[in-house]
């Protein structure tokens, strides 16, 4: 039965693997080029970390068909480690981030994956173009009309291109043809190999030549810790649409893992850290990719094309590059949130934009996904902490009842005992808890302080309807915070 | 003679006018009706984007096709609903062709010839790769 499995992961779908792989490979080029170039480093670091990242993953990944190579969110993120310390920190940062993300998968954490609420992760999508989008003004610096009308040319190709045939990628027929102008029209613009070096080898094992010191660790360990946060907040995104669109489960916790290990090997062959690719990935399954091979066509066929064709590589211009990216930052943004924005619940909308704000304040996708989180919280908090209290007077105006209704925790309960007349003429309270749920000490307290405050007027309370786990705490912890005790 | 009918759907107002006609067929062959739904992969990206589990996507992917569900439920006639996912026409094409339906029943956007270019017509390609006969609800 293992086996069986295992061979469907791999080889139920040979034809429409090799060739969505090929098609993916095509794309990928152009963009582990960029990204490189948008983290600062040479082309080559993207091209390794792309093919060996998903290589690594058609073995270990938990999500047969999703694509995962080198990413714009993480380029973004290295940028100013790289700028600071250079590319041997980058490649100790890519094998550390790595680690984390394994020890992620061991214990199972991707379960709190389902604390980034929607909002968030549109937030972040849409910082994503935004920052890729911004990404690219730098090549327009100082550059004349030429530079203009090439990625206009690259755009106009790769959008109307598929209307003539969609078995080629439109990406790649535009780059082939700026590269052609640029070249037969001896135009004078940046090419790819102005930006750095293109070696046309295989990557090889190289243990990153940095001091291994605790100051090491401390350098590193921030840029890790937030890659190897928007690598799994992509990945695990990216995952949840591929069990969408190819009606499938797919291991959240080994996929976490298997980034991981993906990281690791590529830190170690000279490529940058990665993660899941939306794009790339949704191009794989509409091109007829599903099984683990998709990915391991797409990583070697890459790494064949760099050795064959690295001579022409190089002379691709920078124009054709930004336009490319132009194309990615256009399709990665969520357009639908901006045209619903208005319809959108209040809170969604403020978390939404708000997480956009604060990743293009701070450069950082990590830091506007936690903070997003957060907020989203405090909206969420707030939404729950609505308490409703209703009276009512019983047993001939000598007992009276009161219904709660909601949740009782830290956040709700500071106005809650305003809400009972302890100077009333009745001799008994009864203080009906059916539709109420204690949470924690806050709520214990909130109910000993109303029962104290009756008791001093010699009013005697009861309670009706305690849920069984807010009995058990109560019994547990109430009492406690009342002076008087018993 | 058209026992089993596929009927394809977008939720969209046309396809409430393509099921009026599967119903008229299914009563008068008493025959059945599978609603066909496709997901393509940009739908399936905006709506993970969009809702936060899976259950939350099921539940309005069915309230897409409410309207013409509801048309089904004032009838006698027996009918299931599938939701598939892919690219429309051969979507649509592979689940007729390998469940052996008698007809599909599936509406035309009606859009003009500039946009069936850039488009491409679902309706064009389900007629020209189904087996069995097609009746595009104009």
């Amino acid at each position: 039965m293992k086996t069986h499995e295992l061979k469907q992961e791999w080889f139920g779908n040979v034809r429409g693997d090799v060739l969505s792989g090929i098609v993916v490979a095509l794309a990928l080029i152009p963009e582990a080029i960029a990204f490189s170039i948008i983290a600062g480093v040479d082309p080559m670091v993207g091209l390794y970390a792309s093919f060996c990242i998903a290589v690594v993953i058609a073995f270990v990944g938990g999500r047969p068909g999703m694509i995962s190579g080198a990413t714009g969110a993480m380029a973004l993120l290295m940028a100013d480690l790289v700028a600071d310390y250079g590319l041997q920190y980058l490649l100790a940062a890519t094998i550390l981030t790595g680690i984390i993300q394994i020890l992620f998968g061991v214990f199972k954490l991707s379960k709190v994956m389902k604390f980034v609420p929607r909002s968030v992760m549109v937030g972040f999508v849409n910082a994503l173009a935004i920052m890729i989008l911004m990404a690219q003004f730098q090549h327009f610096v100082g550059e004349s009309w030429v530079m203009y009308a090439l990625v206009g040319i690259t755009l106009a190709i790769i959008y109307l291109f598929p209307r003539l045939t969609k078995a080629v990628p439109s990406t790649l027929v535009a780059i082939i043809a700026v590269t052609a102008i640029v070249i037969y029209g001896n135009l004078d613009v940046g090419t790819v190999g102005d930006m750095g070096t293109l070696t046309q080898q295989l990557p090889v094992f190289l243990i990153p030549s940095i001091p291994f010191t605790m100051e090491t660790l401390m350098i590193i360990f921030p840029y890790s810790l937030s890659l190897a946060i928007v690598g799994l907040v992509e990945s695990l995104l990216t995952a949840n649409i591929i069990d969408d669109a190819t009606d499938t489960e797919s291991n959240k916790n080994k996929e976490s893992r298997g980034q991981g290990m993906a990281n690791v090997v590529t830190g170690f062959f000279g490529g940058m850290a990665g993660c899941a690719m939306i794009g790339q990935s949704v191009i794989n399954v509409k091109s007829g990719g599903s099984r683990r091979l998709s990915s391991l066509v797409a990583g070697v066929f890459l790494m064949f094309l760099i050795i064959v064709l690295g001579g022409f590589v190089v002379q691709i211009p920078m124009a054709a590059l930004a336009g490319v990216m132009i194309m990615v930052s256009i399709s990665t943004f969520d357009w639908s949130s901006v045209k619903h924005l208005n319809k959108l619940p209040k809170t969604d909308a403020a978390v939404m934009v708000a997480t956009v704000a604060i990743v293009l304040v701070t450069h950082n996708l990590s830091i506007g996904v936690l903070a997003g989180v957060l907020l989203s919280a405090i909206f969420f908090a707030a939404k729950i902490s609505k308490i409703n209290v209703t009276e009512e007077l019983v047993l001939r105006k000598q007992k009276k009842v009161y219904r709660v209704e909601g949740e009782l925790f830290f956040a709700s309960v500071s106005d809650f005992p305003a809400k009972f007349n302890f100077a009333d003429s009745v001799h008994e309270v009864e203080i009906d808890l059916t539709h109420a749920h204690l949470w924690d000490d806050s709520a214990i307290g909130a109910l000993d302080k109303i029962e104290m405050k009756f008791e001093e007027n010699n009013i005697n309370v009861t309670y009706l309807g305690l849920n069984d786990e807010s009995h058990h705490l109560k019994k547990r912890i109430g009492g406690l915070s009342k002076a008087s005790g018993h | 003679m058209f026992k089993r009918i596929l009927l394809a759907t977008d939720g969209s107002k046309h396809s409430v006018r393509s099921a009026n006609h599967a119903i008229q067929l299914a009563n008068q062959f008493n025959g059945t009706i599978d609603v066909v739904y496709v997901v393509d992969e940009q739908t399936s990206k905006s709506d993970v984007l969009h809702n936060d589990s899976k259950y939350e996507i099921e539940r309005k992917r069915k309230e897409k096709i409410q309207s013409v569900l509801e048309q089904l439920k004032e009838t006698d006639i027996e009918y299931n609903v599938q939701i598939l996912h892919g690219q429309p026409g051969p979507a649509i094409v592979e689940f007729a062709n390998t469940n052996d339906f008698d007809c599909i029943v599936i509406g035309s956007r009606g859009l003009n010839n500039l946009q069936t270019m850039i488009l491409g017509s679902v309706s064009h390609k389900v007629a020209k790769r189904a087996d069995c006969p097609v009746l595009i609800v104009k």
